[in-house]
C-alpha cells in the first residue's frame, strides 16, 4: 500500500480481500439457491410468480460467481450486479406486497398462489420474501465493497 | 490453492446439508401421510360444516373452498356430477378457506344464508356468477349479495347475520383447521381423510373411485 502500484496490477492483498467478498457473496447465492430448491422441490411449497422471478436472478449468481473466483476476475462484480440488482428490486417489491403496502390486484388462484400469501413465517417475522430480500441485499453489499477496495 | 480448497469444502458442505435435509424431511413426511395426526383428524371431523348427502354415505369428501377461487368454481359442478353418478354413496362437507382478500365477507354471507336454509343454492349461485362479483379475482361483497337476490332470502336478516359472532366463529374455526391441515391453496379435498396425492380433477376422481371401491380395508 505504501508503494505506488500501477492501476493495471492490483495489490494482491487487496485483491485477496475482494476475492473473499465475492466468495461470501457466492456462499449466500448458493445457500439461497439450494434453500429455494429445498422449499420448492423437497417441501413442495408452491412458488408464486414473483418467487420465480427472484429465482431467475438468484440461481445464475450461484453459477457465475465461481467463474469470477477461479481465476479471480474482478469484472465478475459488474456481471453479478446485473443479476443481483434486478433480483433485489423484485424481492423488495415482493416484500412490500406481503407487508400490504402495495395491494395485489391480479391474483391467480388456479393452481398458483397469490404472492401476498405467507407460506412460511418463522419466529413470527421471517418470511421467504424477507429471506430473499436479505440475501440479495447482502450480495449487493459484498459486491459493491469489491469496487471500493479493489478499484485503485 | 487454499482458495480452491475453501471453495470445494464450502460447496461440499452446502450439498451435504441439502441432501441430509432432504432425507430428514422426507423421512419425517412419510409418517403423517399414513397416519394422520390427532389434530388433523379432529380438524377434519368437525360437525359444524355444511354437508350434502346422506349421513351413512361410505365416502366423505371434505372440501376447503374459497367462493372467489376460479378453480373451486370450475371443480364444483364436476364434483356434483360425480355425486349424482353415485347416489347415496358420497357426502360432501364444505369448509371455508377465504384466501382471497375480501372473501371472508362473502363466506360470512354464505354462512348467513345457511341460517335461512339456503346455503347450497347460495353457494351454487355465487360459484356460477363468480366473474360478476369478483372481477379480477377481487371479491366485492355488494356485488356478491346482488347475486343472492333471486333465492328468496331475507336480505336484511342476512346482512345482520353476517355480523353475528357465531358466523365469525365458524369462519375462524375453518381457517384454523385449514392451517392445521396445511391447506394453502383452494380447492383442497380430503376423501375419507386422504388428501389428493397431487392436484387435479383426475386425481380427485381417482381418489373418490378408490374409496368407493375399497372401503372394506379401512
Amino acid at each position: 500500500m505504501a508503494e505506488m502500484t500501477t492501476v493495471a496490477r492490483p495489490n494482491p492483498a487487496i485483491s485477496r480481500h475482494a476475492w473473499t467478498l465475492l466468495f461470501i457473496a457466492w456462499l449466500i447465492a448458493a445457500a439461497s439457491t439450494l434453500g429455494a430448491l429445498f422449499l420448492g422441490e423437497v417441501m413442495h411449497l408452491p412458488a408464486c410468480v414473483l418467487c420465480w422471478y427472484q429465482r431467475i436472478f438468484m440461481f445464475p449468481l450461484a453459477l457465475i460467481l465461481p467463474l469470477g473466483l477461479f481465476p479471480h476476475d474482478a469484472r465478475i462484480s459488474r456481471y453479478a450486479l446485473a443479476l443481483a440488482v434486478p433480483g433485489w428490486l423484485i424481492a423488495a417489491f415482493h416484500q412490500l406486497l406481503v407487508a400490504g403496502v402495495i395491494p395485489e390486484r391480479i391474483r391467480p388462484c388456479t393452481q398458483g398462489v397469490p404472492c401476498s400469501e405467507k407460506v412460511i413465517e418463522w419466529f413470527g417475522f421471517l418470511t421467504i420474501p424477507l429471506l430473499s430480500l436479505a440475501a440479495f441485499s447482502a450480495i449487493i453489499a459484498l459486491i459493491s465493497l469489491t469496487f471500493i477496495r479493489g478499484s485503485k | 490453492m487454499k482458495q480452491k480448497t475453501m471453495f470445494i469444502v464450502a460447496l461440499a458442505v452446502l450439498l451435504v446439508v441439502f441432501v441430509a435435509g432432504t432425507l430428514v424431511y422426507t423421512a419425517k413426511q412419510e409418517n403423517p401421510a399414513g397416519a394422520m395426526s390427532e389434530a388433523a383428524v379432529t380438524a377434519l371431523g368437525r360437525l359444524h360444516a355444511p354437508m350434502l348427502g346422506p349421513m351413512e354415505a361410505p365416502v366423505v369428501i371434505v372440501e376447503f373452498l374459497d367462493p372467489a377461487c376460479g378453480t373451486c368454481a370450475a371443480f364444483y359442478p364436476r364434483l356434483k356430477q360425480i355425486m349424482a353418478a353415485n347416489p347415496g354413496k358420497i357426502r360432501l362437507k364444505v369448509r371455508y378457506a377465504p384466501f382471497h382478500t375480501g372473501s371472508d365477507k362473502v363466506v360470512a354471507a354464505l354462512e348467513a344464508s345457511r341460517k335461512q336454509d339456503k346455503f347450497w343454492p347460495a353457494l351454487e349461485a355465487l360459484l356460477a356468477s363468480q366473474d360478476a362479483w369478483a372481477p379480477n379475482h377481487t371479491p366485492q361483497i355488494e356485488l356478491a349479495l346482488q347475486q343472492l337476490g333471486g333465492l328468496g332470502l331475507d336480505m336484511d336478516r342476512l346482512r345482520a347475520d353476517m355480523m353475528a359472532p357465531e358466523v365469525a366463529r365458524v369462519i375462524a374455526q375453518d381457517v384454523a383447521d385449514a392451517r392445521t391441515l396445511n391447506v394453502t391453496k383452494t380447492p383442497e379435498y380430503f376423501v375419507n381423510g386422504r388428501p389428493l396425492p397431487s392436484f387435479g380433477f383426475e386425481q380427485l376422481t381417482a381418489l373418490i373411485n378408490e374409496e368407493l371401491r375399497g372401503r372394506g380395508s379401512r
